[in-house]
């Protein structure tokens, strides 16, 4: 079990039928990206039909969990109780996925190191038996 | 021009002041007072409304105002289907295309906020105090789709509006260099303009680039002073058609063109979505938009006299700067550096009221009252000869714009 990034009075995960099996494979800690069964196209979060030939048919192809840094933010103010600041929210661009990024936090790293195009690998913390959640430290050279 | 053509002939507003002070009448009062104070301004009667419209998931739905404000008959209730204050014009546009179009005659389209009532927006309506009884955490069920895409982005702290924006403009920054002192000019320079409006929140309160810079970091690169301000307060704008507009109390805004919407593949913008295109990221995501206004206008950026501009967040103004072709893309920082944005020699006068960052945060429906009263000549900054005003909704949301010319 890792560290506990935020304390657990952070409003909980909000999932529905079409996102649902993200978060079970997360749980497994697979982290994997929806692609379209027709045209192979990628995509995040994970939706009923695909954008570029809408087709309704999909299957999730699981990445490696490297990827960069595509932009972030450096957030000083609390938004649950007792929650340690600041801490890092980054868009990831997640290395053999298609060109998907997904939103995430950076761990373990100091704040003034965190640069655009860093990059960085996949971290999980286990929030309870049922729930993963998949945060990127530094990558070790 | 058609007799049909949509005009603004009224505006009004309640007195605005910081979030959570307005608490001796309700929201949906202050409502009512915007809107009676508007058509009061247009020399109208409640008698002639027949039409409310709003955005934003407005509480102060449009069917108990219209029986609360005594309507003859609703007619047209109609509310835009994007978040935030990113509909405000297109609830204009929406009024427009009703009394063109002989749905109504007379549309009233208003906001009014008292956050203190309800949530402070700041606060992304989540609590800093400790539950009592602290429950581990689990996924929940999300019953609308907005919440399904918050799931990929609140698991991970954004929640706030602050570092949600910051985002964008931090990619803005790494790909063009576009500075913090840079933004921080654009809050001084809506300020400055705050100071001669009676109205201004933080009209009394002068801000120079060395408050700017030693400000507490919000959410990095929004310095507080980068945000805009959280007010209650409430305004409205009274539209009908020319033909009708011809006997009216003040001389008629014209609605010369408007446009809502988001490019594909947006969503609700970067605040959920980070697979928006790469070369769409760092915008406002207006750009197409701003194509289709100018084309169909006929008008360009160059024809533009004054704007008011949505401005959430310094960030957000600068890309839509580049979004609706006032400067070249990654140009904006140099453009608001250059005075461009000042009233007081400025090439592009911008939010000759304050602003939301000094005037009020009323979703940006006072930027439409704004751009009737700089055409108008009523302005506490008033452009001298302004007959063309551009005035936008929330961008790096699904946003719409208003193009107003004088009459």
């Amino acid at each position: 079990m890792s560290e506990r990034y935020f304390p657990d009075s952070m409003p909980p995960p909000l999932a529905d039928a079409t996102t649902l099996p993200w978060w079970e494979a997360a749980a497994e800690h697979r982290l994997v990206v929806q692609r379209c069964a027709d045209c192979q196209a990628t995509r995040l979060p994970p939706s009923p039909v695909c954008a570029e030939c809408r087709s309704p048919e999909f299957d999730w192809k699981e990445v490696s969990g490297g990827g960069s840094v595509y932009t972030f933010t450096i957030v000083h103010r609390p938004i649950a109780a007792d929650q340690s600041l600041p801490f890092v929210i980054a868009v990831i661009a997640l290395d053999d996925s298609g060109g998907v990024r997904m939103i995430s936090n950076l761990v373990g790293v100091e704040c003034e190191e965190v640069e655009v195009g860093m990059a960085v690998e996949l971290v999980w913390e286990d929030m309870s038996e049922e729930l993963a959640l998949p945060r990127f430290r530094p990558r070790k050279s | 021009m058609s007799a049909s053509r949509a005009q603004i002939v009224g505006v009004g507003e309640s007195t605005y002041t910081r979030w959570g002070k307005i608490g001796d009448i309700t929201e949906h009062a202050l409502a009512c007072q915007a809107i009676q104070r508007a058509v009061e301004d247009a020399g109208l009667s409640m008698d002639d409304v027949d039409g409310l419209a709003s955005f934003a998931e407005d509480r102060n739905e449009a069917i108990f105002l219209a029986a609360e404000l005594g309507l003859p008959a609703l007619r047209f209730g109609n509310m835009v289907w994007m978040p935030g204050g990113g509909g405000g014009c297109a609830a204009v546009s929406n009024a427009a295309m009703a009394v063109e179009t002989g749905q109504a005659e007379v549309v009233v389209v208003y906001r009014s906020l008292c956050q203190g009532q309800f949530y402070r927006f700041g606060s992304a309506g989540v609590s800093t105090e400790a539950p009592a009884e602290p429950a581990p955490p689990s996924l929940q069920q999300a019953n609308s789709l907005l919440l399904a895409s918050m799931g990929f982005a609140m698991p991970y702290g954004l929640l706030m509006a602050a570092a949600a924006y910051a985002l964008p403009t931090r990619r803005h920054m790494h790909l063009y260099g576009t500075t913090s002192e840079q933004l921080g000019m654009l809050a001084v320079t809506f300020r400055e303009h705050a100071s001669r409006n009676p109205r201004a929140v933080m009209g009394g309160r002068p801000l120079s680039l060395e408050d700017h810079q030693a400000s507490p970091m919000i959410a990095d690169p929004h310095r507080l002073f980068d945000c805009c301000l959280e007010s209650d307060g409430a305004c409205a704008v009274v539209v009908t058609t020319r033909e009708r507009a011809r006997d009216l109390a003040k001389p008629a805004v014209e609605i010369l063109a408007s446009e809502q919407g988001a490019p594909k593949g947006y969503g609700f913008g970067p605040f959920t979505n980070a697979n928006i295109a790469d070369e769409l990221y760092a915008t406002g995501g207006c750009e197409e938009m701003a194509g289709r206004l100018w084309a169909k206008s006929g008008l360009g950026p160059t024809d533009v006299d004054v704007a008011q501009l949505y401005d959430h967040f310094t960030g957000c103004v600068l890309m839509q700067l580049e979004d609706y072709g006032f400067c070249e893309r990654g140009e904006g920082g140099p453009f608001i550096e250059s005075g461009a944005l000042a009233w007081e020699g400025g090439s592009l006068p911008t939010n000759t009221h304050g602003g939301s960052l000094s005037e009020a945060y009323i979703h940006g429906l006072n930027h439409v009252v704004e751009g009737v009263r700089s055409l108008r000549g009523e302005s506490t900054s008033p452009v001298e000869g302004a007959e063309v005003c551009l005035v936008t909704s929330a961008a790096c949301v699904p946003s719409s714009v208003v193009l107003l010319g004088k009459t």
